[in-house]
Order: C-alpha cells, then structure tokens, then sequence
C-alpha cells in the first residue's frame, strides 16, 4: 500500500463519483468500482499509479487490495504510464482478414515505436486489443472513446496527425465529460 | 429483403431521440404491456419462440419462467451488452441508431418479470455508447417514461447505464454479474442459476440487447404474429453481423430462414466475395462456432440448401455442421490461411481466458504455441494430432463455456482443413510465405 495523499480529483469528478454510487443498492456501492477507474484514468494522465488506486479505495470505502485485483484484470486500465492518446488497434480476426496486421505495423513506422511502446515525446502510446465490435468496419482502432473504422494507411496518418496537432489527454471517458456531467442521471 | 422490426426506421429524422423514436410508434408497446398483467407478457414472449439473441439460443420466455420469486427480495433484469465475440457487432449498431428500442425493451421485460431496477452492462469499450444510452435514459425519465408510476401504471422502475473496462469474458453472464458486483469477471459454478441467485445474491434475468428489443415488436405484434415469421423453431428477425472479404459488411436484419447461399451471394446482403474472389470458408455465429469450409456452408451432408436457422446450420451436428451462434458471420476468401486464422483466435482465447479452470487457462496457451510452431514452419505431423488431443481435453472440463469456445474452432479446423495443417508440415512454411491476409496497401509504398 502506497500513499494517496498528493492525489486530489475535481469537485466535478468527485461528485460524478458520488453520484454512481447511488445507482447501487445500499452497501453494494462496490459495483461503482470499474466506472470509477474510467474516471480516475481521465483524472491521471489516462493510467491508474498505486496512488491512485488507494484514494479510489477510498472513494468507495474498500481496501486498496481489492481495486488492485479488479485493475489488473481489466484490459482498458492502464497501469503503467501512457502516452496522451492510447492507440488501440484491433488485431482480432475479422480485422487480421484486412489488413489490421499491416496497420499495426504501418503506425509502428510512421511513429517509430514498436506495439507497447510510447514516443519519447510522450504523445502516443501503441496497444493492441481484441475485437471491438467493428468488424464490418475493419480494419479499425479506437483513441478514447471515438472508433476510427474502415482505415487506409493514408486515413489513419491523417488521424494520428490530427492528434498529435491537438496535443491533448485523450482518455475512454473523456476528461470534458467528467467536467461536465449533466447527462449522467443520479 | 424481408420484415425488418428491429433496425427499421433507421433513416427517420431523430430516430436516436425520443421525440423521432415516438413518432415512428415508440412506446406504444410499453404503453400496451402496463395495461397487461406480467403474466400475460411472459405468456406471448413464449408464444413468440423467441430465442437468447447472444449466442445460446435458449427459449427467452422459459428463461424468464425460470426466475425465483421469494417474497420481499429484490429481482433484476441485467442486459447483457458487453458485445465482444469476434465478428459480432449487432448490439452496439443497435444501441448507437435506436437507443430508445432498448430503453423500452428493458421496461416491459422488468414490468413482465418484476424488477423495479435494471442494469444495461455496456463494455467499457464503447463509453461513446454508454453516453448516448445516458442521454436517452435521461430523456425518458423527463418524459415520465423511466421512474415513479411509469404512465400512470403503479409500476416503478430505474434502468441504470454500467460500464465494463476490457474483458471478453464478462459476457459470460455469471462473470458478468460478478463484473456488476465490483469484482474480477470470474465465472460462477453453476448452480445455482441466476434465475434463482443472481447479482448481490437476487434472483436474476440476463439477456442480450437484441432479445431485449426484440420483446418490443412481440409485444406489439403478439406471440403469434412474431412465431410466423421465420421456420420452425427458429422464429423471428435476427440481426446478422457479416464482416470478412465480402462487398458489402455490416448489419443485415434477415428474417430467419433466408438461405445462406442467398445471404452471401446477393446484392440485398453480403453482395459477394470482394476482388471476385472465390470463397473458402465461414465463421456462421461467431469466432467460437465451428469454421466451414463453402460446401458445407452453402449445402448440408445431405444436399439440401442451408439455411440462416438455429437447426439448419445445425444440420450434421459438429461434423458437418456449425452453429447460429451471435449471427457474427465471417466471410473467408481463397486466399485466406485457415491455419494463421486459428491461431488468430487461439490467442485471442488464450489472452481472454479467466484463468480459473487449468483446462482452460493452460490448454488455450499450448494450443496457441503449437499453432505458432506451424506458422513458423517448425511443426511435425505429430502436432496435428496433439492439438486435436488437447482441445478435447479442454471441452466440457471447465466452468464456462469459454473452454469449448476456445476448443469448437480447433476441432473444426482441422476437421475440415486437415490438409492446410500438413502442408505447413510439409513444406515447412514461413507464415511470411503465405499469403494469409489482404494487404492495405505496400508497407514500403505508404
Ligand atoms: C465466453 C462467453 C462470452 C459471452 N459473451 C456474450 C456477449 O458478449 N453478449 C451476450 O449477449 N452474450 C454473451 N454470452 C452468452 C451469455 O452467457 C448469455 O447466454 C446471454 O447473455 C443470455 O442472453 P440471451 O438468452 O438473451 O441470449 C457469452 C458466453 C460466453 C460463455
Ligand atoms: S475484429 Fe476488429 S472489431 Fe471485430
């Protein structure tokens, strides 16, 4: 167990936090635990250090251990450092029939980085991951929460320049969505 | 192309709101089924045939018979829309065009099996999904459609979004409802069902999206309506995710019982093999149901055309037959190795196993290294055998079905394409020798 105590969420995300909890029965406020850490990837550069992990323990009133055990089952958390956009390629059959093997390979090139890797710039981060759901849509990858489907090397440049153009966090749960929680009923 | 009562309207202006939805006929089955008593719903869901839309095919209207009713304890509905069987993408096309079909799917289903609160498990892959779930939540509640007194009925009830964060194995539902409770996606022994205990110990329905929304043109419709379409027990629409080397990917929704032949072949569907290819095999319902080779797909052992139905891809059992499955339906052309596919899956099964059951957690790996030692060009005759040997040891010897998902796919394989595997033996092959894939575009060139 590590020290929680330099980490501090927004107001806005606390009260997120707090408002998922609700949506369990009474003393099973538990079951909050995954969208938690969505919010908490949003709320720490888009992974999940031992810190963060124990103040989300906190939040929920549980022992550190058992948020470790949910984390690391998981594929989405991150529990290493991440570059700010996460590159999800999907290599999952449907995708591998078209090409998602040479994607991976073509973003490789295009940013220097072998598949598990960050630029040193610390702006991407490369991960393979199973089927999405797209496959009609194949070859595909997912950044945040936008699916970027039916890729050519050409698209997927354009995209990846686009990003990195922005320069910003790009987390599942979107750091503006946490802010600005209005949709998201008690 | 057939009846379509699920992913109709889909052109209609503001089909995602509630006001487009509305205006194409939404909530008027809800409308109807609070004027019914919760028997009676159950009663036509029955008569409909209607069968689990995950992968199972297990009678809804049974499933829902099933669930305990201890006085003064809770019941949940938990829709299952964690949508990760490989080439299957039906769920979320629903969610994303006409979030309100299911809205209204999980209403009805909870008022006919009593649930006050219900759950729609999303995986967390799909957090775009989730939101527009939110917003189409929230626009219900506003519209006195989600609540106190859901129209003036009595019946209460709270439908809740759930994130998942990453794992194939929670839409196993056991693991799912484990996932639900806070915990890792550990699949429970059954029994008991969850029928009987469920989430926080409750008696329990999970269903899939599509059966869900499906429960709103029955409802509509009746039982009966809905039984005539489609033949024999194989009642209804189903939405067919089809995704590989044909023209024309995406969702079709086929009026069960359109032969495949037709479904790949015509312009209404699949529109053909892309490149003018010829085709080699498909994957019918799924990465886990047998692979067939095109003979088998399009014509039973016996002859006789096969059809889009639970019994007619059924037809020859694991032999010569496969299985509806989710309806992820994955097209092979010639130039398609069956080995490096297989291996493709096997380590996605390999990756994906809980890790529970040591039949599963070892048997997925050795199958996956053994498989790379025929890419590699390193395999012996021998292997073709051990593989064989290993995925038998793994089919029924584990507590969720994952084992024979991971299993199902090699047995076929080498079934039907024994001599693929030789012939890697053979000429020792380096997977970079064959032609296993569509290449985008030149590496080199881009
Ligand atoms: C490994 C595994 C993964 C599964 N994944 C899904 C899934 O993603 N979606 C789904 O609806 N059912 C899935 N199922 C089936 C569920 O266990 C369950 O049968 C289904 O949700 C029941 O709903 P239905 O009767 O409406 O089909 C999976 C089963 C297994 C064994
Ligand atoms: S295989 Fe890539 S989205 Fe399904």
């Amino acid at each position: 167990m590590s020290t929680s105590k330099n980490i501090q969420f927004s107001p806005e995300a606390l009260e997120l936090c707090q408002k998922i909890m609700r949506r369990y029965p009474q003393g099973k406020h538990k079951s909050a635990i995954l969208p938690i850490l969505h919010i908490a990837q949003a709320e720490s550069n888009g992974w999940l250090s031992p810190e963060v992990m124990d103040y989300v323990a906190g939040i929920l009133r549980i022992q550190p251990i058992e948020v470790y055990e949910v984390a690391s089952f998981y594929s989405m958390f991150n529990l290493k450092p991440v570059g700010k956009c996460v590159i999800e390629v999907c290599r999952t059959g449907p995708c591998w029939l078209l090409g998602a093997e040479d994607l991976v390979r073509f973003i490789e090139k295009k940013l220097g980085i072998k598949e598990g890797q960050t630029t040193p710039d610390g702006m991407f981060t490369l991960k393979t991951v199973e089927c999405l759901a797209s496959c009609g849509t194949a070859p595909m990858m997912q950044i945040g929460e936008t699916y970027h489907e039916n890729l050519t090397f050409d698209k997927c440049g354009k995209i990846l320049d686009e990003y990195k153009g922005k320069g910003e966090l790009v987390t599942h749960w979107k750091k503006e969505k946490v802010k600005n929680h209005s949709d998201i009923k008690q | 192309m057939g009846r379509q009562l699920l992913i109709n309207d889909l052109d209609k202006p503001g089909i995602q709101t509630l006001e487009g939805y509305k205006a194409c006929g939404g909530y008027t089955a809800l409308d109807k089924a609070l004027k019914m008593k919760p028997e009676e719903i159950v009663e036509e869901v029955k008569k409909s045939g209607l069968r689990g839309r995950g992968g199972a095919g297990f009678p809804t209207g049974m499933k829902w018979s099933f669930i305990a009713k201890p006085p003064g304890v809770p019941r949940y509905l938990v829709c299952n829309a964690d949508e990760s069987e490989p080439g299957t993408f039906k769920d979320r096309f629903l969610m994303e065009k006409k979030p309100h079909i299911l809205i209204e799917g999980m209403i009805i289903s909870s008022f006919a099996l009593g649930a006050n609160v219900s759950y729609i498990y999303i995986r967390g892959e799909m957090m775009y999904v989730f939101h527009i779930l939110e917003k189409a939540i929230q626009e219900a509640y506003d519209a006195g459609l989600l609540g106190k007194n859901i129209m003036g009925s009595g019946f209460d009830h709270d439908l809740y979004v759930h994130c998942g964060a990453g794992a194939y194995i929670c839409g196993e539902e056991t693991a799912l409802i484990e996932s639900l409770e806070g915990k890792r996606g550990n699949p429970r022994i059954k029994p008991p069902f969850p029928a009987v205990k469920g989430v926080w110990d409750c008696p329990t329905v999970v269903n899939n999206v599509e059966t869900i929304a499906a429960v709103v043109p029955i409802t509509t419709m009746g039982g009966d309506e809905y039984a005539k379409i489609g033949i024999g027990k194989s009642t209804g629409t189903k939405l067919i995710s089809a995704s590989g080397h044909i023209n024309k990917p995406g969702v079709y929704e086929i009026e069960l019982g359109v032969p495949v032949e037709e479904f790949i072949y015509s312009d209404k569907y699949c529109g053909g093999i892309r490149n003018g290819k010829k085709m080699k095999a498909v994957v019918a319902g799924g990465s886990s149901v047998p692979v067939l080779p095109t003979d088998l797909i399009l014509k039973t052992a016996k002859g006789e055309p096969r059809l889009m139905t639970y019994e007619s891809l059924a037809d020859g059992g694991f032999q010569t037959g496969t299985m509806l499955g989710s309806g992820g339906f994955i097209v092979m052309d010639e130039d398609t190795s069956i080995v490096k596919n297989l291996w493709n899956f096997t380590r996605f099964y390999h990756h994906e196993s809980c890790g529970q059951c040591s039949p599963c957690r070892e048997g997925t790996g050795w199958m996956e290294k053994i498989l790379h030692k025929f890419l590699d060009g390193h395999a012996s005759m021998s292997d073709i055998d051990l593989l064989w040997d290993i995925q038998g040891k793994i089919e029924g010897k584990t507590i969720c079905p994952l084992g024979e998902a991971a299993a199902w796919p090699v047995a076929a394989a080498i079934r039907h394409f024994r001599s693929e595997f030789e012939e890697y033996v053979k000429s020792g092959k380096n997977m970079k020798d064959v032609k296993h894939y569509y290449r985008l575009n030149n590496l080199e060139t881009a």
